[in-house]
């Protein structure tokens, strides 16, 4: 019998080698080396089918096609929604016009972004907060008047706030795949599209909450917490119950201020997404320990700022890198004397916010 | 006058009837093909004719037919083009709305040459009227049994479906085109899949301009070699212009590829010159979306050659110096007009009709348009010019699909190369927003 086994791919992302299945995306294949070299996704959310390529954040340079074709690809490509192919060179934090490229997303997101996180619900956990910090320029172009919309109700627990929105398509998706039938969607066009659902009907299938989880901004915002608390001064619980739904995996992070459950969320891995969604019961209705079973704190990604009460912002080895290079070779070059065969010890101090 | 393909009989009485297209020769390349051809001889004929795609971006038709994919037991398609929205593009309506059957001889033999049993022309939703002349059009072929089963005895089935469009440029983009099809938001996908392998409802697909269709059928009277023989190089055959603007004879002309752009634009025959005896100040060659040229670069490229009309000379010279041929769309300012209104103008649609999917396009066709429309109303500053130069190149090449590029070409092309007037509306903003006042001191005029 021939043998099955399915061969892998090697793929070289930023200079570091990694193997993986065919039919991975190059975004996939950088998760899988690590946070330090994985592109930021805006729209792309792993356990939503569809998602993706929207964005534009997670563009990276394809410097190598494949081993067959080592030809690079003329354009800018959204990882998260190319696979890889056997002997491709991807660059990411490495390439200085993926991260111009970048920055110019950041901006273009933020153009028409009210910035309100002092009053939002999602800052803490908001993924354009995290993208901005990151990867933005830290000054702004924008002079112009931003587009705004009106807030709204779409449904008892969910609130609207369009004006944060960055039109990611997530909560279309999961309406999509959760419910038997969307009754929200994308109107209009451009900047003036909008989440909506058709004549302000209600969205309320027992699904509608995970909306709330997979959007990356504060735009859609629970109900039943706005403005009861900032999420860094809240503790994760992990936790989870025999719900009766057979589509709701139970399983959730409580959010605690001392005794009380402030909210239930799905659960984050450390890309931020929920791969198993809960529903409306155990989001909105099940607020007492004792509808619970706990299983321990809940492990928040390491550069979250609900984790440390503060930002931490990751070491981007462009800058990082780039200037320790620089540092250890102006080192090297003292003239020190030092003993037959021993060598010139080095120190480097690298700050988080070098640049 | 040039040879003509398309257009040779429009105006010796109406082509509408199929009588009357019949009479001069219309239907021949049907009976040809069906009766005589295989589909591969067909997609032969169309490789060896050097046709290349008429919607915009001029790639090869028979090369194209070729990459479609044939998995059994799957329906292939072939979808027409005729969504036609690009500000100055008016060929495909003219051509539809005077000889209605060379659009359909063409999709027949076309859907032929693919395999395909079902077929759709994809009409602009405001041309309803033409919608009507396509749909009788149609219904005239399936009498004569043109369409429909067992297409003249030859075992051929063929259905052929008009379908109004969404109401939006983007619907034009061939991917939105097929969401649009399939009763979705015209949203453009991500490619690949490319629709030769996964286009309309996830099956094989061709979508291809209603000209390059249209030309199918000669091609098959006269062979690919005989189509070839007309233009110039690697533009091979004839196109349609479709000429407006400062002009004293605007209208739709079928030229044969490789005319000199001198002769197309002061000749009689063609555009005529410029009106009320004006000077030429700009031209945009082929659509809002291809990059505009200053009154130096128009009829000479940047070394000093002839510039004809076809796909190689109008882009010689890259975007520094040259354009695009695009869609045909040929677009002519005098002296009168103003760069940064019209930069302005083309902005503010781009930004009306970005789909919003992607944030460069979406944000930054926005943004573009609220810059040029404060320089334009006398409240621009200096660094504005270079703010817009960078936001087009930061939509230019990073969006899902190439509305970014044609929103991010003319805002580059125009301050390439109309620098001085951007900035004197920001040095002279009562001066600027006077009614009727133009920038003319450095301006080139030929
Ligand atoms: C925003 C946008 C609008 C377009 N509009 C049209 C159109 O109205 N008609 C057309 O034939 N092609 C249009 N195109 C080009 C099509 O995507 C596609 O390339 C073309 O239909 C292919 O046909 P061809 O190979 O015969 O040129 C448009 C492209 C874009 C990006
Ligand atoms: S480039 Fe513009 S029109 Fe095209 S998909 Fe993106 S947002 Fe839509």
């Amino acid at each position: 019998m021939e043998n099955t086994a399915p061969q892998l791919f090697k793929v070289t992302i930023d200079n570091i080698e990694v193997e993986v299945a065919p039919g991975t995306t190059i975004l996939q294949a950088a998760r899988q080396i690590g946070s330090h070299v994985a592109p930021p996704a805006m729209c792309y959310y792993t356990s939503l089918k569809g998602t993706g390529g929207k964005c534009r954040a997670c563009l990276v340079k394809v410097t190598a096609g494949s081993a067959k074709d080592p030809r690079p690809m003329p354009k800018l490509v959204p990882s998260c929604i190319t696979t890889v192919q056997d002997g491709m060179i991807v660059e990411n934090t490495v390439n200085e016009q993926v991260l111009e490229t970048r920055k110019g997303v950041v901006e273009f997101l933020l153009i028409n972004h009210p910035l309100d996180c002092p009053i939002c619900d999602q800052a803490g956990e908001c993924h354009l907060q995290d993208f901005a910090f990151e990867h933005g320029r830290g000054t702004q172009r924008y002079e112009e008047e931003r587009r705004t919309f009106e807030r709204e109700d779409i449904g008892p627990y969910i609130q609207l706030h369009m004006n944060r929105c960055i039109l990611c398509y997530r909560c279309v998706f999961t309406a999509e795949q959760l419910t038997n039938k969307r009754v929200h969607g994308v109107l209009n066009r451009g900047d003036h599209a909008e989440i909506s659902t058709y004549i302000s009907k209600a969205i309320d299938n027992d699904f509608s909450g995970n909306m709330i989880d997979v959007c990356p901004v504060g735009a859609l915002t629970d109900k039943t917490f706005r403005f009861k608390q900032r999420v860094w001064f809240t503790k994760p619980v992990t936790a989870h119950r025999d719900c009766e739904h057979e589509k709701c995996s139970g399983k959730v992070t409580l959010w605690y201020k001392g005794e009380d459950v402030l909210r239930v969320t799905g659960r984050k891995n450390e890309w931020g997404e929920v791969t198993e969604f809960i529903c409306n019961t155990c989001r909105f209705d099940k607020k007492k320990t004792s509808d619970w079973v706990i299983e321990g704190p809940a492990k928040v990604s390491h550069h979250s700022v609900i984790s440390a009460n503060h930002y931490e912002k990751k070491a981007i080895p462009e800058f990082g890198f780039k200037q320790a290079a620089q540092q250890y070779k102006q080192i090297d070059d003292l003239p020190v004397q030092l003993p037959e065969g021993e060598k010139k010890p080095v120190g480097i101090v690298v700050r988080p916010d070098s640049k | 006058m040039g040879i003509k393909i398309l257009t040779e009989h429009i105006g010796k009485e109406d082509l509408k009837p199929i009588d009357a297209y019949m009479k001069y020769g219309g239907y021949t390349a049907v009976k040809k093909a069906l009766t005589s051809m295989s589909p591969d001889a067909i997609v032969e004929e169309v490789k060896k004719s050097g046709l290349r795609g008429r919607g915009g971006a001029g790639f090869p038709t028979g090369m194209k037919w070729s990459f479609l994919a044939k998995p059994e037991g799957k329906p292939r398609y072939l979808v027409c083009n005729a969504d036609e929205s690009e500000p100055g593009t008016f060929k495909d309506r003219y051509l539809m709305m005077h000889s209605p059957h060379t659009l359909i001889e063409g999709m027949i033999v076309s859907s032929f040459a693919l395999g395909a049993n079902t077929s759709y022309i994809y009409v602009r939703g405001e041309m309803m009227f033409v919608i009507r002349i396509l749909e009788k059009a149609i219904a005239e072929a399936y009498a004569k049994g043109l369409l429909g089963k067992n297409i003249l005895g030859s075992g051929y089935n063929l259905d052929l479906y008009v379908h109004p469009g969404g109401g939006a440029y983007i619907c034009g983009e061939e991917t939105a085109l097929l969401e649009s099809l399939e009763g979705k938001r015209g949203n453009p996908r991500n490619k690949p899949p490319f629709p030769a392998v996964s286009g309309l409802y996830a099956c094989p697909t061709v979508v291809n301009n209603v000209e390059s269709i249209a030309a199918t059928s000669w091609i098959i009277n006269n062979g690919g070699d005989e189509y070839a023989k007309i233009g110039i190089g690697k533009s091979t055959g004839t196109k349609l212009i479709s000429a407006c603007g400062n002009i004293n004879n605007p209208g739709v002309y079928e030229i044969e590829l490789g005319l000199s752009v001198e002769e197309f634009l002061y000749s009689d025959q063609y555009c005529g010159g410029i009106a009320n005896g004006k000077k030429l100040k700009a031209l945009v060659a082929g659509g809002s979306s291809v990059p505009i040229l200053p009154a130096n670069l128009i009829t000479k490229t940047a070394n000093g050659e002839s510039r004809l009309m076809s796909y190689e000379s109008l882009s010689d010279g890259g975007f520094a110096t040259g354009t695009m041929l695009g869609s045909g769309g040929f677009i002519v300012f005098d002296e009168d007009q103003c760069i940064v209104r019209n930069t302005w103008n083309f902005t503010r649609f781009y930004h009306h009709e970005s789909c919003g999917q992607c944030s460069p396009c979406r944000e930054g066709t926005g943004w573009m348009e609220k810059v040029l429309h404060r320089i334009e109303h006398g409240h621009g500053h200096m660094h504005d010019i270079d703010l817009l130069v960078d936001v087009a190149k930061k939509i230019e090449g990073n969006t899902i699909c190439p509305l970014g590029d044609a929103a991010a070409w003319p805002v580059g092309s125009a301050i390439r190369h109309f620098r001085d007037e951007f900035e004197w509306h920001i040095k002279n903003p009562s001066e600027a927003t006077r009614k009727g006042a133009v920038y003319r001191k450095e301006a080139v005029f030929a």
